[in-house]
Parts: C-alpha cells; structure tokens; sequence
C-alpha cells in the first residue's frame, strides 16, 4: 500500500477495515454492524439457515421489526397490510430469538425505522461500517459511519463471515456552501444536488458532505442529506464526525460509556478528512439563495426550485432522456411551462427514514399549528421511530397534528413503499419520503417530494404551497 | 449458486433511463421468505394491464421477444432499492445478462449473485446493438461472453467489456460465495483480534 500524507474520511474507514485485498478493485472487508428487517431480512436469515450455517458474531447483528408492520395505533404482534407480512416478520422474530440476535420487536419502546434507530441509539457509530438490506442505509452516514445498503445474499454472507466483499468506489466531495435561508432545509439540499448532477451522478463514488451549511446543519439534517444519496445512484454517503455528532451519540444505549468513550471519540477525531486530502469528483453548491425544492416527476432529478415552471423535456441528441421528461409529465399529468406551486394535491404524507425524525415533525407543526388541513385532503404522519413519536407527544406536537387534520399513526416505514394499503392509489400526493418512483406508493399514485415545511404548508392550501409564506 | 459462463440469445431493446427496482418488480410482490417466485410478478406495472392481462405493447410480451434472454438498457438500470427479488425475477423470466451503460450498484452486486451478468458498455455501442437487432426484428442474437469478456452483435461485431475479477470467478464457476470466505477464517480471525484492540467499541 503506498503512504498517503491527506487521506479523506472515507480512505481512512475503508483501509481500517480490509482484511485482504481480493483483486485490483475489491476488498474483502471487516463489517461492525448489520442491521436486518423483516422484509428482506427474512429471506437473508431464512437462507442462512438452510444452508445449515449461523450468524458467528451476534452481537453486532440487530434485527428491527419496521418495513411491514402495521402502522395502525394498537396494533398487533403479525399486523400488516401485506399479506405476506405476518410470516415475514415472524421469520424474522423467531430467527432473533433463536440466535440470540438484539432484537427490536413491533412493541418495543426502541422500535422505529431502522435508519432512525440505528444512529438513535448507537448502534451506528462513527468509523464504522454498517450495512443492513435497504438501500437507504447510507442514511447512517449523518454520524460519520460509513454505511450502505446491500443485498440479500449480500447480507447471508455477513451473518456467515462478518464481514464483505466489496468493490472500491471512487470519491466524491459534495461543498454545500453558504447558509440556508429561514424555510429551506436538508431535504431541499439534497433534492438540489441530484437535480444538479443527475439520478446516475453518484454510480461507482462514494461522497462526502461538506461546506458551511453541512456543518452547520444538525445531526438529524445530516442524516436526511446522507439518506438520498441513494437517489443519486451513490451507494455512500456521509458526514465526517465532529462535536455535534459526538454529542448526538454520547449516553445512547449501544454507544461507548466512560474510558471506553473518551477513547472512542480521541480516535473518532481522527477520521474527518486531511486538509489537502484529493477527491476523484468535486461538486459545490450554494446555500444563500437555495429555495425549497419539489420533484414534478417521476425521479427524483425532475426536480426543481418551488417557484419554477416544470422544464418542457429537451435534447437534441439524446432521445432517451427526452423520452424520460416525456413519460414523467405523461404519468403526473402534467404539463410543461406550467408553474408546480398550485398544482392540487390530493393528499399530504410525512413519514420515512428520510424526514420523520422530531426535528422534521417540529417544522411540519411549526406551520400546522393553529390551521387546519384543507377539507378532503388525506394527511398522514408516520414517526420515524417510536422514540420520536413519544418526544413529539411529549411536546404536544400530536395535538398539534391531530387538530390540523392529520391521521397520527405508530412508527414504522408505512406508506413510503406501496405493500399493499391501496389508499393512496390514482391520488397526487406531496410526501416527506425518498421516492417518487412510477406506483411507489399505490396503484398510480404520483409522488411529489418536498420537505416536512412543504408538505405541512400543501396539506394546508389542498396545493403544492411554499411554507414561507405560512410561517 | 448458478454459474455463467456464457449466453446467446434473443435480445429485448428497452431503452429506458433509471429503470429502478420497484418497477423490476414492485413492493407488492416482494412477499415471502422463499427465494423463488418472483418471475410472474417481473415488471408487473408495464407488463400487465389493470385488469391482469399482458400488456400487448410492452416489448417483453411480443414475440420473439417474450423469449429473451438479454435486455439491452439504457443508464442506471436497476437504481433504486436494494430488493434482491429484482435479479430474481430477470433470471426467472430467463434474462442472463443485461447490457447496458451503468448499473445501480446495489442490483450489480446482486446480479452476480443470482445468475445474471450485468454487462457496462459506452451507450453509444448499446444504440448500436438496439439499431442491429431491431433491424432483424429480434431475431439478429447478440452473445455475452463473461470468460472472453466479450459482446458480439448480431452482425459479429466484437466489444470487449470489463468485470470485477473475483466477481467474475464466481459466476464463472457458480462457487459458494460464503464457503470461499469460510475458507479464509484464520486471516479475518487475525485481522478482528488486532482490530479489537485498535477500536474495542466495535466489538
């Protein structure tokens, strides 16, 4: 290995973790910690154990009971609207228990999405690596971990070996300059980036967040920012630990205690990127004149600024992606050179490993407070975990919620993913969530992505609002 | 698991951008802990009309077609979620390899593992490919050759492609991924002992 003066971040907690070197671009890699639900979880635990094998370090394997349980207040042990759910999460129950795996069931006060629970309670840490079957595990990446999503023969092999063989992104430094202004927040940045750079702008890197307003964002916004760099096609995405990530973890649960932590942080300070340190790809964006984004089409880079008209599809080269614009409106029914900001919404949803933590609830009340859901809009609001719900009930933030119109309902991933629920089937719905993917929510449904403020502020109007001018 | 070490076949032009996960095969029909199953529900919102039956204009339900057994696709196919019920259920339709200029690296890691080889080259030379066998009407086969690392066209033009070496060795000869590991447990006990001691937290 050749001595490198300015390492990145991510150089740094990769090397720390090959064991062996298995070709000129994949390592076999030391996993710190896997997490598993019991969607695809299931089938990964299911597997291991016909092929006569056991989890070897269980310890650092948990299982988190959040992708098909029922969200329905007083719900059941097996309750689901997936018909295939009650088995699924039994598979996965009966596996933890059988293992000895730390196991979070439907009833636990720690439940919750597992990208929520897991920096909630430790299980995350900085410098580690943490995979789990869901895409949206580079949501860890907020407190400096470095996590992924993987497959479910992926995750087999992890109970099997701990550890993982993977191949060596390239990297990418994304510089969030400049500060936000009032009313726009983390979802807005990173809805911004992949408008910029494209759903296929992070195929093969992993990225790093940094500039003035990744640092002063909190842990919680970090953690949304981290959550779609999926969405870009980067399997990676992180912010480098410092004091606010230390802060946001110490006395958690599975986080280090006395020497132990003392000693833990002096090596966590170690890892945030070298002055000097080189990226294979740099993008900046500025903060000071960002205005909230919302998607108008059917990925997540149809995006744009809420005061912008929707772009009429355009290239004069490549066909394919003027057949993608072109299929989006067709599917959104809507039209070109029209403004997004009015266009009516049947139903408003704040939920999802991406924007339902209490930070993103708070912002949603902050303009609920005192206003009512416009008549024959559906509002939902789904914590994110079971924590959240309760902090946020301690606030009076379910009042808050629950005056203005909205159905109040137990943590768990809910109506992100369509499993079954046909509720909001051939609805327009503005949504907290990560995907505005062709059926990704119902039959038909079309999916705009916002943030908390926007869709509290669209739930209020019956249209795709600006929370600006209502808070 | 199932080795590969090549195919020839009818090739499906689908040229579509961010072809994602959920629409390979959707939430709905992710059911289950058993690892098959997942072939009839493959592209179900396009493939089938509301009222169940195949959708006659959607390219996998005409022949020859419905045959295939490589799809010919445009940037980021596979984006999206991790599910591995998608490779499954391309590979329980009969696709063994998917031609195109970049993959969702969670579904490419996952191809590898169930049969499939997910196969980049420039989108210049997959228009090429959709141009030659679209002007056979399907019947023009293209072969994917993982031990050659190798593409011919239907006309017999020759791209050459590349794939992760220890990737490629275990779809070549469908070796027991995990068993191979297995094989290397005095270096990872080795390596975790030291670790251990560098980052006790972690353990």
């Amino acid at each position: 290995m050749t001595p490198q003066l300015s390492r990145t971040f991510f150089e740094k907690v990769w090397q720390d973790h090959v064991i062996k070197s298995l070709d000129h671009e994949s390592d076999l890699l030391q996993i710190d910690r896997l997490v598993l639900h019991e969607l695809s979880g299931s089938q990964a635990l299911r597997a291991l154990e016909e092929a006569g094998r056991e989890p070897v370090c269980r310890k650092q394997i948990f299982t988190v009971i959040e992708h098909l349980i029922s969200t329905q207040p007083g719900r059941g042990p097996c309750d689901s609207v997936s018909t295939s759910g009650p088995i699924m999460i039994q598979t996965t129950r009966d596996a933890s228990k059988k293992w000895g795996i730390n196991f979070i069931d439907y009833d636990d006060p720690r439940q919750g999405i597992a990208h929520v629970v897991a920096p909630e309670l430790g299980i995350a840490f900085p410098g580690a690596t943490l995979v789990c079957c869901d895409s949206h595990t580079s949501t860890i990446g907020g407190v400096g971990a470095l996590a992924w999503g993987i497959g479910a023969s992926e995750a087999e092999h992890v109970l099997a070996t701990q550890t993982l063989a993977q191949a060596k992104p390239k990297t990418m430094r994304v510089n969030f300059e400049g500060q936000l202004q009032s009313g726009v927040f983390a979802k807005d940045m990173i809805l911004a980036l992949i408008g910029k750079i494209g759903a296929q702008g992070g195929i093969g890197y992993a990225t790093e967040y940094a500039g003035q307003a990744v640092k002063d964002l909190s842990v919680e916004g970090r953690l949304t920012l981290c959550n779609m760099s999926i969405e870009f096609s980067c399997k990676y995405g992180f912010v480098p630990p410092d004091e606010k990530t230390f802060q946001y973890l110490e006395g958690a649960e599975f986080s280090p205690k006395g020497d132990a932590w003392d000693r833990a942080v002096a090596y966590w300070r170690t890892l945030p990127s070298d002055p000097g340190a080189q990226f294979d790809k740099e993008v900046t964006i500025n903060c000071d004149a960002l205005e909230p984004q919302v998607t108008w089409g059917i990925s997540p880079q149809q995006v744009g600024a809420i005061h912008a008209d929707i772009p009429a599809p355009i290239s004069a080269t490549d066909t394919e992606a003027k057949a993608l614009g072109e299929r989006a409106l067709s599917y959104m029914r809507l039209e070109a050179q029209t403004p997004i900001l009015g266009v009516p919404i049947d139903v408003a949803y704040i939920g999802s490993c991406t924007n339902a933590r209490l930070s993103d609830l708070r912002a949603a009340a902050a303009v609920l407070k005192g206003r009512k859901v416009k008549q024959g809009i559906l509002a939902i609001c789904v914590p994110g975990s079971t924590a959240v719900k309760r902090a946020a009930e301690a606030e009076g933030i379910d009042r808050v919620f629950i005056d203005a119109g909205f159905e109040w309902h137990e943590s768990a991933c809910g109506f992100c993913g369509h499993i079954g629920d046909n509720r909001f089937a051939n609805l327009r719905v503005i949504s907290t969530t990560n995907r505005n993917f062709e059926s990704r929510q119902g039959p038909q449904t079309r999916t705009h992505l916002a943030s908390p403020a926007t869709v509290a502020a669209s739930a209020v109007m019956g249209h795709i609002a600006d929370a600006r001018e209502l808070i | 698991m199932e080795a590969l070490k090549s195919v020839s076949g009818i090739a499906a032009p689908f040229m579509r951008i961010n072809i994602d996960t959920d629409q390979i095969i959707p939430a709905l029909f992710l059911g289950g802990t058993d690892a098959k199953g997942y072939g009839a529900h493959l592209f179900h919102g396009w493939r089938f009309l509301p009222d169940g039956s195949p959708n006659p204009d959607f390219i996998l339900n005409q022949a020859p077609y419905d045959q295939s057994q490589i799809l010919l696709a445009d940037r980021n196919f596979g984006c999206g979620s991790s599910r591995e019920r998608a490779p499954k259920a391309l590979r329980e339709f009969g696709i063994r390899a998917i031609i195109a200029p970049s993959f969702g690296g969670i579904f490419f890691n996952n191809c590898y593992r169930n049969g499939l080889v997910p196969v980049e080259l420039p989108i210049e030379v997959v228009r090429e490919l959709v141009d030659e066998v679209s002007s056979t009407k399907g019947s023009g086969l293209i072969s994917v050759d993982l031990e050659a690392l190798c593409v011919t066209s239907p006309s017999g033009k020759r791209f050459s492609f590349s794939a992760p070496p220890a990737l490629r060795e275990m779809l070549l000869n469908g070796m027991d991924e995990i068993a191979l590991t297995l094989s290397q447990s005095p270096q990872i006990d080795a390596f975790r002992k030291i670790d251990a001691q560098k980052r006790p937290w972690a353990y």
